[in-house]
């Protein structure tokens, strides 16, 4: 049923995400990058893309700046989607937009503690988590004032109110907010989607559940030989995915990354993420996540009428992103040699 | 100052002239001195620029490899440059200053040490954190290159002044100071051996005199002896005497008579 009238609201965007989803770089077009001698080869390049117009009147080319104008233009696309967006598709975006909210807002705590000039930041926040009343949350000189703006200003109020209280934000380390934070907004966002039922639900899931279990295992991996304890660890962990719970029980337990590995041997998907002896063993493991990571998301351009491909969209985008910085950031540097980590999409 | 012929004004006496010597020893043993100093400075020197120059290349392989990791951070991560600069509260990694003396010249020598906790082990938690510890790790190997690398080159500029300085005195003491006593020295041998011809002379002259005056004296008391004792001897005395006028007279005329005699001779 949901097929039916899903065009009535949302064809229309589907079908630009489509677009702008065959706009994404090409291997082809990576080979050719990877070629490239200097930065403004890079330009001549990426002028054949969708980037070519942004770049055009840019005389000097520098990494910094090429992230950022790639990051305007995918800001400016996930606008677009969102102006023309009606009731579940458009808080479906509004979703996708916390994860870069906790971020921003975790940024201006942290000017806050150390009483700096949180203004500033502003121009250092993601573009896709600004909210309108985000300089209102600048105006708060102590913690506990911005707790109560953040509680009265931001849609991230249920998580924080949830989580932590004004004391916590004084006293806990910010990467564990983050990561709280984090943690119950995923779990948010999980139920959220699940609510939808049909394609969107089962793939979401799917996309849903490995962030959560990327992010159980990065913390687990990170926390060695850190003051983090093992039950502030266990904290951390989503209570969704494929890890969940009996997964992130051993995970919690965990001494080393042997014992990690021993966790994620049951599931075949992970398995491969500890699998050295793979060729192209040079890649780490983060590469071996982005990989996965945008498997998932090019595969759920293989389903019609659903919203699970907004969300894929925003993520391989920027994947490219990075990809396209990582070339550029080889070429300045001259490291040629680990050029080609960057991640293919199509 | 050529200092080829100048000398000390100095009156040239047999003290003056051991002071002299001894000064000239003094100037040549810390000639020696001083040249040794600046040859140990120079070595050292060497040494330091050797290394510098391996400092300066091994710092270009190690910034680079810092740069490239904080790219992979930033790949990984995002931009976490604000987070990373505020969870720090104290500096963990620290210099010390040292001091070091060669040959007499104190150099200063920083060396880098950590103290405290890593501020950011849990900046990356959820994504990245190993990356940027490896990044953190090789800031670090950076930083103590370029500490290292400070320390040579402080060590680099205050040897280049000492061992300018040791240079112009050891050359000030073998070119000027050396020469000019030396020169000194002659002159007052010199003065000396003049002084020592004159005083020679003069106790010839005064012998001489002393002599004159002493066979005065014996004719005298002679004469006066016979003029006191003996009649025979007085008038013995008075033709000797006369003798004497005589002979006297006859060297008078004889000059005048030969003048006169040559004159017509000679002219006409």
């Amino acid at each position: 049923m949901e097929a039916l009238f899903y065009n009535a609201d949302d064809g229309y965007l589907e079908a630009i995400v489509r677009g702008y989803r065959g706009s994404i770089l090409n291997n082809t077009a990576y080979i050719n990058l990877t070629q490239c001698e200097t930065l403004d080869d890079v330009k001549l390049q990426l002028g054949a893309s969708d980037y070519g117009s942004i770049l055009q009147n840019e005389p000097h080319m520098s990494t910094s700046m090429l992230a950022q104008k790639c990051t305007d233009k995918m800001v400016q696309e996930f606008e677009y989607i969102r102006a023309h967006a009606v009731a579940p598709l458009q808080q479906f975006l509004d979703y996708m937009t916390y994860a870069y909210m906790i971020d921003n807002v975790i940024l201006l705590i942290t000017g806050t503690l150390h009483e700096r000039d949180t203004h500033v930041l502003l121009d250092r926040c993601h573009p896709l988590g600004v909210f309108d009343s985000m300089p209102a949350l600048c105006v708060a000189t102590n913690v506990a004032e911005l707790y109560n703006s953040v509680l009265v200003e931001t849609p991230l109020a249920p998580y924080f109110m949830d989580c932590l209280s004004a004391e916590d934000l004084d006293e806990m380390n910010i990467e564990i907010i983050r990561n709280t934070l984090y943690k119950a907004y995923l779990e948010d966002f999980y139920h959220f989607t699940q609510s939808f039922g049909g394609p969107t639900a089962e793939i979401m899931a799917e996309l849903l559940q490995f962030e959560a279990d990327r992010r159980s295992l990065n913390i687990t991996i990170n926390s060695f030989g850190t003051e983090l304890s093992k039950d502030d660890r266990a904290k951390l962990f989503p209570n969704i995915g494929r890890l969940y719970p009996e997964g992130n029980l051993k995970l919690a337990k965990s001494d080393d990354i042997e014992q990690v590995k021993a966790t994620c041997d049951v599931f075949l998907e992970y398995r491969q993420f500890f699998d050295n002896t793979a060729a192209g063993s040079s890649k780490t493991l983060e590469d071996r996540f982005f990989d996965y990571e945008v498997h998932l998301n090019k595969k759920s351009f293989q389903q019609q009428f659903h919203y699970a491909l907004f969300y894929s969209f925003l993520k391989l985008k920027e994947q490219e992103i990075r990809n396209i910085v990582w070339i550029a950031e080889c070429i300045s540097q001259g490291q040629k040699e680990r050029i080609n980590n960057y991640i293919p999409i199509f | 100052m050529s200092g080829a012929n100048s000398r000390l004004a100095v009156f040239p006496t047999r003290m003056t002239l051991s002071v002299m010597k001894q000064k000239l020893k003094g100037a040549q043993t810390g000639h020696s001195l001083l040249k040794r100093k600046s040859e140990a400075l120079t070595k050292r020197f060497r040494d330091i620029v050797r290394k510098i120059d391996d400092a300066k290349r091994l710092m270009g392989k190690v910034m680079q490899v810092a740069s490239f990791s904080l790219a992979e951070v930033t790949y990984i991560t995002g931009d976490i440059g604000y987070q990373v600069q505020e969870s720090v509260k104290n500096a963990q990694f620290r210099v010390r200053a040292k001091q070091e003396n060669v040959s007499g010249v104190m150099l200063p020598v920083f060396e880098s040490y950590q103290e405290g906790t890593n501020a950011n082990e849990l900046t990356g938690l959820g994504r990245g954190g190993q990356q940027v510890q490896k990044c953190k790790d090789t800031y670090i190997k950076a930083v103590e290159t370029l500490v290292e690398l400070a320390s040579l080159q402080t060590a680099f500029v205050i040897l280049d002044e000492v061992i300018k300085l040791t240079n112009r005195r050891v050359n000030a003491i073998e070119h000027i100071i050396i020469p000019r006593y030396e020169n000194t020295i002659k002159h007052i041998i010199s003065e000396l051996d003049e002084q020592d011809r004159e005083e020679f002379f003069r106790l010839k002259k005064v012998q001489g005199k002393k002599k004159e005056a002493a066979a005065r004296d014996t004719l005298e008391r002679e004469s006066r002896q016979a003029a006191e004792g003996h009649v025979d001897e007085a008038t013995s005395k008075e033709i000797e005497t006369e003798i004497d006028t005589g002979v006297l007279d006859a060297a008078m005329a004889e000059p005048s008579d030969l003048l006169g005699g040559d004159d017509e001779d000679i002219i006409f």
